[in-house]
């Protein structure tokens, strides 16, 4: 039989997508059904001098309506989950509906519960809100000056902690240093914009008294955990199915209050509650991304060497701390600080801060990126000081591939790589000498046309329990998986984990029915149902391959093992006798004294004829917790050509050569590349939330935020090297966040190269027409 | 008040009461049962809740349910009725979709491109699918997969040669 580990079937899941017979969560109808609708403050911070809800509560069809003192006490507060230790971590309390300050604008003020979506919105109307407003800051720099506003009575300067890394002494390699350049760097705010919104269905059964939650979830058993908590529920009546999930990266990873209130509310009427935000309510209350403020320095010697690295980084949190949003700029960002280098003495400080802004959580790469574009963007500036090529500079400084494993300055431990293997094939597939030529010609008749490279590595595949305690997260990071055989030989595989378009479906099901000899449709994996599923803390971090794939091939292990077992009884020879021939087991000197896997899937589950000892049945469940994380890398090449007349940029090229390990879905895991570095590329050129002086998000609409558009974006080339991790059983890394994370420095590096002529060294991302063109005016004015 | 409204929906009379303001795509979804068009956006930006009214793609959720009388809406879930349009099967193989949620949307406004553009550039299918944003894909793969569909269709409308 063909190897499935490697091909590419077409995707289980795309059947029900392509019909519309997907159920997402706002699908889910049941009888009886209410709909809510929550009261978001329109304003940025401000005291609530008087509510009232009477009207809305006597307008006909209107069920319940509740403000934050209603509930107060009876559910508990919105929990932050990643408590990072060895930090001065301060946490406010986050009520789920604003008690007597709103803190951003978007804040919950108040839930109305109606017989329909339109009664519910006519109510919201005739809500009366006084509000006392207060000053507001949105940048997390400025929210630590003395005299800006405060969020928290019991936070000084609004910071939530400062916490640091360190390795070697950074400060004695800048004072020796012969070289070094520094960046003031603003990663803005990102709307993670999944297509489809955050909704949620809670029906409250009080016979049983117990909570069915549909929720738009990355993490059902999250979810249940958390939730019961807001809920005061014992977790094991709370039920959490996230059916289908229409993209997420990063925003519905999060415990919101808006779940626990649709469940409150159920609870409290004993209906149905559906709860669906609409977009801009989605720009305002779902998590956003990035908003780090970084003043950044790098040094080394003449010769290229690195030896220095500093940082000092304000990364905006919002109004809460939202339920990961500690661990993402510390734990996820500062000890990526190294990146792919041998960088012996590195320091960051961070600092965690309030804003009056939309609480900041996971996107998307969620940290990484950050660490990625600081250490790009700096090796750049390096290189140009030095008036060195900055491929040499990188070159120089990447850890060789007989290095590993490899520990950083800050820890970490680097399970396996090939740096220069991919940098290798990216630079002859992309011919980098004949572009640098092309260039000089280029600009001798006026055109301005930039490359820029990375070289990155990431931390995924997260990731071993221990270390998740010893970070604060507050779970764990193992994956549980059954895999259960039928008698007709077919198979279930449950799983903890939550795809939401990165089609597991299909890659364990390849996965499955290559160890079992199996077609591929005769595999059906069943995720996202906390009742059926064992359990598992979700998709995210690139995490669900290497991890939840790690637990069903060694439960599919487990069942082979025990098939083996019941072979050798039926034939009556030793289990050393036999050998998997790719359908069943047969003996060594008759290839025809053999059971298949259909007869023995049947022998186990009738047991007539069991050996002693075995149980009847063929199943099994798996956990696998690694024992350490794993580090994707790969080398990123574009070239643009900007318009210096209106500052237009335009993507000439984009190859990505990535190291994910062993593929097991190549048609996937390309389509995970395509789809990241695009992403990336909406970061670079266009995406960005833009608040007012007031604190009010002016990007509400998908017309305002600009997810990129077919148009306006290119075709990707793809490329892979593969060395393969001893982390896991499967070999495999984690491709879903990698293009995200190269395709941002690789943008802005290309546009500040192509723009080198002018003397400019960086611009801040987006880069915009509007920014590039007045870069080029700044330049120009000042060489005037 | 609630008003009395027949549309024709996927070739069949469907009656319903609705309220006045309600928008095509909350009847299709809420009263129809039609979940298979999505709500993606409340301005018309990300084209999730594209239908065909007399078969141009159309954004429901920028109609009322009132202006669709008299017109004939397909939504995604016919367009299977007699096996896999050639569309979706193109989307599949070519792996033109991820999370699905855009992908209704994308699939019949694709049907509509090509119904005026048998045989498009990459251009001229970016420049199509403008009113239709994914998240998921970066839209490479969906610019492959309305080729292929294009050609399929192309073949299948050509007498033999």
């Amino acid at each position: 039989m063909t190897n499935l580990i490697g091909s590419s079937p077409k995707r289980r899941e795309d059947g029900r997508l392509i019909t519309g017979n997907a159920t997402y969560t706002d699908d889910v109808q049941l009888p009886g059904m209410l709909y809510a609708m929550i009261l978001r403050s329109p304003v940025a911070h401000a005291r609530i001098t008087a509510l009232d809800v009477s009207a809305a509560r006597a307008l006909p069809g209107v069920v319940a309506v509740y403000i934050g003192a209603d509930i107060e006490g009876r559910v508990n507060p919105v929990p932050c989950a990643w408590n990072v230790p060895n930090c001065d971590l301060r946490l406010p309390s986050h009520p789920m509906l604003a008690v007597d300050t709103v803190r951003y604008q978007g804040d919950g003020v108040a839930l109305v519960v109606a017989e329909s979506r339109g009664i519910a919105r006519d109510a919201l109307a005739l809500i009366t809100v006084q509000y006392a407003e207060l000053p507001s800051v949105i940048d997390p720099e400025q929210a630590t000056a003395p005299d800006a506003p405060q969020l928290h009575a019991d936070i000084p300067s609004n910071i939530a902690f400062t916490w640091t890394v360190a390795g070697g002494d950074a400060d004695a390699a800048f004072a020796s240093a012969p070289v070094a350049v520094d960046l003031r760097i603003v990663h803005q705010r990102m709307q993670p914009s999944a297509i489809e919104p955050r909704a949620a269905v809670a029906s409250w059964n009080p016979g049983s008294e117990e909570l069915t939650l549909w929720v738009t979830s990355q993490n059902p058993h999250i979810h249940r955990f958390l939730c019961a908590g807001m809920l005061k529920l014992p977790e094991h009546r709370v039920r959490v199915i996230a059916p289908e999930v229409g993209g997420a990266f990063g925003s519905k990873i999060a415990a919101y209050a808006d779940e626990a209130l649709a469940s409150f509310a159920s609870m409290d009427l004993c209906r149905p509650v559906k709860w669906t935000e609409d977009r801009s309510e989605n720009y305002l209350a779902t998590t956003h991304g990035r908003d780090h403020v970084s003043h950044v320095e790098l040094c080394g010697t003449a010769d290229g060497t690195i030896t220095g690295l500093r940082a000092r980084v304000f990364a905006g949190l919002g109004a809460y701390a939202s339920t990961a949003a500690p661990g993402i700029p510390t734990i996820l960002h500062g000890l990526m600080y190294s990146g792919p280098y041998m960088i012996p003495n590195i320091t960051g400080v961070i600092r965690g801060v309030y804003t009056t802004a939309t609480p900041v959580d996971a996107y998307r790469g969620a940290g990484r990126p950050e660490a990625t574009f600081m250490l790009e963007r700096l090796i750049d500036l390096f290189a140009r000081k030095l008036g060195m090529d900055p491929v040499a500079v990188r070159r120089r400084n990447l850890i060789p591939s007989d290095a590993f494993p490899y520990t950083v300055a800050t820890g970490l431990v680097y399970d396996s790589g090939n740096y220069q293997g991919a940098l290798d094939k990216a630079l002859s597939m992309f011919d980098y000498e004949a572009f640098r030529i092309e260039q000089t010609l280029a600009r001798a008749q006026g055109r301005y046309i930039g490359v820029g490279v990375t070289t990155y590595n990431e931390i995924c595949g997260l990731g071993p329990s221990s270390i998740a305690g010893a970070t604060g997260f507050g779970g764990g990071l193992y994956e549980s998986a059954i895999v259960r055989v039928y008698p007709t030989g077919v198979v279930r595989v449950y799983i903890g984990a939550k795809p939401h378009g990165q089609g597991e479906e299909t890659t364990f099901a390849q996965v499955v029915a290559q160890e079992f000899g199996l077609p591929i449709e005769h595999v059906e994996i069943v995720h996202g149902d906390t009742e059926k599923t064992p359990q598992g803390w979700g998709t995210y971090g690139s995490r669900t391959t290497a991890v939840s794939g790690s637990a069903v091939k060694l439960a599919a292990l487990r069942v082979k093992a025990k098939a083996k077992t019941l072979a050798a009884h039926l034939l009556g020879v030793s289990e050393d006798d036999l050998d998997w021939d790719g359908g069943g087991f047969a003996t060594h000197a008759d290839a025809t004294q053999r059971k298949g896997f259909a007869e023995l899937a049947l022998m186990a589950n009738l047991a007539w004829n069991m050996p002693a000892g075995l149980e009847p049945g063929l199943e099994a469940t798996a956990s696998f917790d690694p024992p350490n994380f794993v580090y994707p890398f790969g080398t990123h090449i574009c070239t643009v050509e900007v318009d210096v007349e209106t500052g237009e940029v335009k993507i000439l090229r984009y190859l990505a050569v990535d190291d994910c390990g062993p593929l097991i879905n190549p048609m996937i895991v390309e389509g995970q590349v395509h789809g990241g570095v695009i992403q990336g590329m909406g970061e670079a050129l266009q995406e960005m939330a833009i608040y007012n002086e007031h604190g009010q998000l002016l990007t509400t609409t998908m017309m305002d935020y600009a997810v990129p558009r077919a148009a306006q974006m290119p075709r990707i080339e793809t490329a892979h090297t593969v060395t393969p991790t001893n982390v896991n059983p499967l070999g495999v890394k984690g491709i879903g966040e990698a293009g995200t994370i190269a395709s941002v420095p690789s943008v802005v590096s290309a546009v500040c190269d192509a723009l080198s002529p002018f003397g400019i060294q960086h611009i801040h991302k987006p880069l915009t027409p509007a920014r590039v063109w007045a870069a080029i005016q700044l330049a120009t004015a000042g060489a005037a | 008040m609630a008003l009395p409204l027949t549309l024709d929906v996927n070739g069949s009379e469907r009656h319903v009461r609705i309220e006045g303001r309600e928008l095509l795509v909350h009847v299709l979804r809420d009263a129809l049962g039609l979940t298979g068009t999505h709500v993606g956006c409340d301005t018309s930006q990300c084209g999730a809740c594209t239908v065909l009214i007399d078969g141009q793609a159309v954004k429901s959720c920028a109609m009322l349910a009132v202006q669709a009388t008299g017109r004939q809406i397909t939504t995604i879930e016919k367009l299977s009725d007699g096996g896999l349009h050639p569309v979706q099967q193109a989307f599949r193989d070519k792996h033109g979709l991820q999370c699905g949620f855009c992908t209704p949307g994308m699939i019949l406004t694709t049907i509509d491109l090509l119904s005026q553009c048998p045989d498009p550039t990459d251009e001229e299918i970016r420049d199509g699918i403008q009113g239709n944003l994914c998240r998921c894909t970066g839209y490479q793969n969906i610019v492959d997969a309305i080729h292929l569909a294009a050609d399929t269709m192309r073949a299948s409308a050509s007498p033999a040669a």
